[in-house]
C-alpha cells in the first residue's frame, strides 16, 4: 500500500526521511517510513490520533532520535507546538526573541509580531493573550529566524473554528513571504485541503497515501474536485461510509 | 392543576409562575458589573465598616481584650502585663540605651547568618539543580541535615566553637541554608520540560536556556525557599541567643525571666514577632515584583 518513495535527487532544502524506524518498547511506531519534502513545499501529514504523526515530527525537530534509518533536515528549522508553549514570565516580544542574537534581534521580533497581526501587543504578558493570539506569537517565534523548515504539530487544534479559519488565511499570507518547507501535522481533513501542496496520509507507521493538491484558492473552498479529494482522504483514513 | 392536558400546561407556564418545582427550574441569576449596582448609602457604609482592619482584626481584638483584662486585674502584671505596659517598658529600655545595642547585635547576627546560609543554599541549589553531578554531591548531605532539628545541633556548635559569635551565626546560617537548597533544587528540576524543549528548538543556547527559561521558571520555588529560610533563621537566632548570650534580644528575654521582669520578656517577644512579620512582608513584596506574570496572581 505504500506509495511514497525516496526522491531521486537530493533537495536543496526541505527534508528527507529515509527508511526511518522508531520503536517504544515492543510497539513499532514508525515502520520503515519514507518521506521527502521539497524546498518550498507545504506537506500536510494526516492521520488518526496515535498513528505516529507527532513521533515523526519530533524526529525531524531533533527532539528524538530514530532507531533506524536517517532523518536529514536543515539546521535552520523551527517548530510550532500544539500548545503555544510561551514563557509565561516573558512578554510577547521577549518570547519571540528567545532564540535570536544580534543587535537587530528586537527589530526583527517586532516585524515578526507585525506579520502575524500583533503589532502593538509586544508588551503583553502571555496570560493577557487569547488562545489565537498566543498561537500567533508562537508562529512569530518560529518564523522570526527565517527557518528553511517549519514543523507544525496540530498548531490550530485547540482553537475555535472561526479563529482557525483566520489562522489558515494567515498561514497562506505568511507562505508568500517566507520561502520555507513546511510540514503541518493535523487530523482535520478540511484544514489539510485548505493549506496543503501535498497531503500524505499516515497509517500503521508508514505513509499510506499521497495526494498532490493542485486546486486554486477558490476550488479549495467549494468545488467538485475538492469533494473528490475529501472523499479520497476519508477513504484513506478508513472513514468512508459509502 | 393535576388533570391538565399538555397544551394547557404550556399555557399555564406562560401565564402564571405555577408550582414550586417549576419556579425553581426557571429561577434566573443576573450578573452585572461590580460597580454598576447602586447600593444604598447605608449598605455602602456597612460594607466599609465590616472589616476595617482586614487580617489584623483578630490580633487587634486580642490586644484590646488583653488590655482590658490586665487593667481589670484579671491578669497579674507578673503573669501577662498589659500591652501598654509592654510598650512603656520597650520605650523605657530604649531610652536607657539597652534595647538599641541589643537589637543591633541581633540584627547583625541575623544578617551575617542569613547572608552565609542563603549564599551557600543558592550556590549549591543552582549547581545541584542544573547538574547531575551537583545533585549527587549535595542532595544526600542536605537531606540528612534536613532531618536534624536546628535546636539539636546547638550543643555541638557550643562544643566546637564555644559561646562566641561564630556558633550563633552558624546556627542561623544552617537554618537558612537547608530550606533554600531543598526548595531551589526542587524548583529548578520542576521547571516545565515542555518549555525547556521549546527553548532548545528555537536555537537558544545554554546560557539563554538557563537565564530566560530555568531561572525565571524556578523563581516561585525560590521565593518559597526564601520565606522558609527567613523563618528558620529567626528561629535559629532565638535559639542561639536564648541558650548562651550576654547581649542581643534573646539575652534581654533571658535576663527578664531571671529577674521576673515579665514586661521585658514580652518586649523581646514582640520584637521577634515584628522581625518575623517584616521578613514575611519582604518576601511578599518580592513576589509582587517578580511574579507579575503569573495568571491569577492579583488574587494572591
Amino acid at each position: 500500500m505504500s506509495t511514497a518513495s525516496v526522491a531521486s535527487a537530493r533537495q536543496q532544502a526541505g527534508a528527507l526521511i529515509d527508511d526511518v524506524v522508531r520503536r517504544f518498547g515492543d510497539r513499532v511506531v514508525l515502520d520503515h517510513l519514507y518521506l521527502t519534502i521539497a524546498g518550498e513545499e507545504l506537506v500536510v501529514l494526516l492521520g488518526p490520533s496515535g498513528c505516529g504523526k507527532t513521533t515523526l515530527l519530533r524526529l525531524m525537530a531533533g527532539l528524538d532520535r530514530p532507531d533506524g534509518g536517517t532523518v536529514e533536515v536543515p539546521a535552520r528549522r523551527a517548530i510550532v507546538f500544539q500548545g503555544d508553549r510561551l514563557l509565561p514570565w516573558q512578554r510577547a516580544l521577549r518570547n519571540v526573541t528567545l532564540g535570536l542574537h544580534g543587535p537587530d534581534a528586537e527589530q526583527r521580533a517586532r516585524a515578526a509580531l507585525g506579520e502575524v497581526g500583533l503589532a502593538g501587543r509586544e508588551r503583553a504578558w502571555p496570560k493577557e493573550l487569547s488562545g489565537g493570539e498566543a498561537q500567533r506569537v508562537a508562529l512569530a517565534r518560529a518564523l522570526v529566524a527565517q527557518p528553511e523548515l517549519v514543523l507544525l504539530d496540530e498548531p490550530f487544534a485547540a482553537l475555535d473554528a472561526i479563529t482557525r479559519r483566520r489562522m489558515h488565511d494567515l498561514m497562506r499570507a505568511l507562505r508568500r513571504q517566507h520561502h520555507a518547507a513546511m510540514l503541518l501535522v493535523t487530523h482535520d481533513v478540511d484544514e489539510a485541503i485548505a493549506l496543503a501542496d501535498r497531503i500524505v496520509v499516515m497509517s500503521q507507521g508508514r505513509i499510506s497515501a499521497s495526494h498532490p493538491v493542485t486546486l486554486s484558492a477558490a476550488e479549495r473552498e467549494v468545488s467538485v474536485s475538492r469533494e473528490d479529494l475529501r472523499a479520497a482522504l476519508l477513504a484513506d483514513l478508513g472513514l468512508a461510509n459509502h | 392543576m393535576t388533570e391538565v392536558s399538555p397544551a394547557t400546561t404550556v399555557l399555564a407556564e406562560v401565564h402564571e409562575p405555577a408550582t414550586d418545582a417549576r419556579t425553581a427550574a426557571r429561577a434566573r441569576e443576573v450578573f452585572v458589573a461590580a460597580g454598576a449596582r447602586r447600593d444604598s448609602a447605608f449598605t455602602r457604609r456597612r460594607k466599609r465598616l465590616r472589616w476595617p482592619l482586614g487580617i489584623y482584626t483578630t490580633p487587634v481584638a486580642i490586644l484590646v481584650i488583653w488590655e482590658v483584662l490586665a487593667e481589670a486585674g484579671v491578669l497579674g502584671p507578673a503573669y501577662a502585663p498589659a500591652p501598654t505596659a509592654i510598650a512603656r517598658t520597650a520605650a523605657h529600655l530604649w531610652q536607657q540605651g539597652v534595647l538599641g545595642p541589643d537589637l543591633e547585635i541581633s540584627m547583625r547576627r541575623a544578617a551575617i547568618g542569613l547572608g552565609l546560609g542563603l549564599s551557600a543554599g543558592i550556590v549549591t541549589g543552582v549547581i545541584g539543580g542544573l547538574l547531575t553531578s551537583g545533585e549527587h554531591l549535595f542532595n544526600g548531605i542536605v537531606q540528612i541535615l534536613n532531618t536534624i532539628p536546628i535546636l539539636a545541633i546547638l550543643p555541638v556548635m557550643i562544643v566546637w566553637f564555644g559561646i562566641g559569635e561564630l556558633p550563633k551565626v552558624l546556627i542561623i546560617a544552617f537554618g537558612a541554608f537547608v530550606p533554600m537548597y531543598l526548595n531551589l533544587f526542587a524548583a529548578i528540576r520542576g521547571v516545565d520540560q515542555r518549555l525547556v524543549e521549546m527553548a532548545r528548538t528555537t536555537g537558544a543556547g545554554r546560557w539563554r536556556l538557563v537565564t530566560r527559561v530555568i531561572f525565571p521558571g524556578a523563581m516561585p520555588g525560590f521565593l518559597v525557599g526564601l520565606r522558609f529560610s527567613l523563618a528558620y533563621s529567626i528561629l535559629g537566632l532565638v535559639a542561639a541567643e536564648t541558650v548562651n548570650a550576654n547581649s542581643g534580644i534573646g539575652f534581654l528575654i533571658t535576663n527578664g525571666q531571671t529577674y521576673l521582669q515579665t514586661n521585658q520578656v514580652f518586649a523581646g517577644l514582640v520584637i521577634y514577632a515584628i522581625l518575623g512579620l517584616l521578613a514575611d512582608q519582604l518576601v511578599r513584596a518580592l513576589q509582587r515584583m517578580l511574579l507579575r506574570w503569573r495568571p491569577g496572581f492579583e488574587a494572591a
